[in-house]
């Protein structure tokens, strides 16, 4: 496993000094989560890859995020995209911090709702949900309509 | 301040409360504890029943009304928000009646509005009142909630009625049995949650099989468009109308319940069954619906 992520950092997407890198994302999820961290804002050097090989999860995609250290607040809404994802965090090009993704209660916006008759997709009224655990995944109940959005059919809107 | 959204914003207790002050109101339908006070039902997408219901009930306390009962003539046809439409009309009465045709409607208006709001139903998703006048129902012909063995027949995947009364029945105890063809099966989550709280329940697509055991049979429309596959609808058409030849088994107690409107789905011969009760039901809505906006107007009086 080590030499695996290794040979990705020497290969595929180059080392950085200092900063966040999130790994094991599933290699679909790439651009909602640079979303979700406002990553398409940053004026920061952000280096990415897609489709990468790896041996657990076939292809995959990492992003790493030079001089960003990523808030808890931040890292709980990766829960919504990418719940396996690993999150380390790099000081002079060693992993000073391992986070675990703690996926969070309520969602407020960022994630659009799954019901076309919602009204939060009639009025601009940020989104609200609940998280629950649906067959070991998350879903989000919506504050307004009631209705599930499940983990493969969230949006982001913001 | 409390607001009557969904079924779920009453817990079990307040449920009972609501029971009590329903027999109350059936006691006494006349009594002026609105005294004056104004009441607006506003109704973006239109329902006459429900709407003279409450209207009758407001009146009832001694209330006034004002409204609209189709959005035609009002701003909202001139594309105003539901946002401005109820910050302006909260301004002018003491409490908010409304449906609208958009789900969570009447949630998002509860957070914009200075005063209560009753969901008198937002689309698919809730309409509270009509749950709560279907628990007055069966506590008054069963003398309990308690323990009632329920059978559900008909449209059980899109009904939101037999969604919401499941939900709030699940506070009683109650045994259920779900009947529909296979296309219009009751979803999975709620399924999953009787299991969660242990509550026993049955699915099958035979209307008979339950019936002996059943004190109340509550019945839904099954509706063409609700099918993929017009031949499946053919074919099973006519399996969830109930005769009056299909009752005389069935316990005395038992009552059948229906939200109304009703197409053919229960046959005009079950009418003079005095087993029949879905025209009472309506009746106990007036004074369910009573019970409703005296409990609120008393809570947020104080």
């Amino acid at each position: 496993m080590i030499n695996d992520i290794n040979t990705i950092k020497e290969h595929k997407v180059r080392a950085i000094k200092n900063g966040t890198v999130i790994d094991h994302l599933p290699a679909n999820t790439i651009f909602k989560v640079l979303r979700l961290l406002k990553l398409e804002e940053s004026t920061n050097p952000v280096i990415f890859g897609m489709n990468l090989d790896s041996k657990r999860m076939g292809k995959k995609a990492l992003i790493k995020m030079v001089d960003i250290y990523c808030q808890e607040e931040e890292l709980a809404y990766l829960a919504l995209v990418a719940p396996s994802a690993r999150v380390s965090m790099i000081k002079e090009f060693k992993v000073v911090e391992k986070r675990e993704i703690l996926p969070p209660t309520i969602v407020e916006g960022f994630v659009k709702c799954i019901n076309p008759m919602c009204i939060t997709n009639h009025e601009n009224i940020t989104t609200r949900f609940t998280t629950q655990n649906q067959h070991g995944e998350m879903a989000l109940k919506c504050r307004y309509c009631e209705k599930i959005t499940t983990q493969e059919q969230i949006e982001i809107i913001k | 301040m409390k607001s009557l959204v969904s079924i779920h914003d009453f817990s079990k207790s307040e449920i009972l409360k609501i029971m009590e002050l329903a027999a109350h109101y059936e006691a006494n339908p006349y009594e002026n504890i609105l005294d004056g006070h104004v009441v607006a039902t506003l109704f973006f997408e239109p329902s006459t029943r429900t709407r003279l219901s409450f209207e009758s009930a407001i009146n009832r306390l001694g209330g006034r009304v004002i409204g609209f009962s189709d959005t035609n003539a009002t701003s909202v046809s001139k594309g105003e928000t539901l946002h401005d439409t109820i910050s302006v009309i909260s301004n002018y009465c003491d409490m908010i009646i409304m449906r609208h045709n958009i789900e969570g409607a009447a949630r998002y208006a509860s957070e914009v509005s200075t005063k209560p709001i009753v969901n008198a139903g937002d689309g698919a998703n809730q309409h509270p009142s009509q749950t709560l006048l279907d628990l007055y129902s069966i506590m008054k012909t069963q003398g309990t909630l308690d323990n009632i063995n329920i059978m559900m027949v008909g449209d059980l995947k899109y009904g939101r009625t037999v969604h919401s009364l499941l939900q709030a029945l699940a506070h009683f105890k109650a045994k259920f049995t779900f009947v529909s063809p296979e296309e219009l099966q009751m979803p999975t989550e709620y399924k999953k949650f009787l299991y969660e709280q242990g509550i026993e329940f049955h699915e099958t697509t035979d209307i008979m099989e339950h019936m002996p055991q059943a004190d109340i049979i509550y019945m839904t429309r099954v509706q063409r468009e609700r099918f993929s596959d017009t031949m499946e609808y053919e074919r099973v058409k006519n399996s969830y109308i109930l005769r009056n030849s299909m009752l005389d088994n069935t316990k005395e107690n038992m009552r059948i319940l229906h939200p109304l409107p009703r197409v053919n789905e229960i046959n005009s011969d079950v009418d003079k069954n005095p087993k029949a009760y879905y025209f009472q039901q309506t009746e106990n809505g007036v004074y369910t619906r009573m019970a409703i906006i005296s409990y609120l107007y008393n809570l947020n009086k104080k």
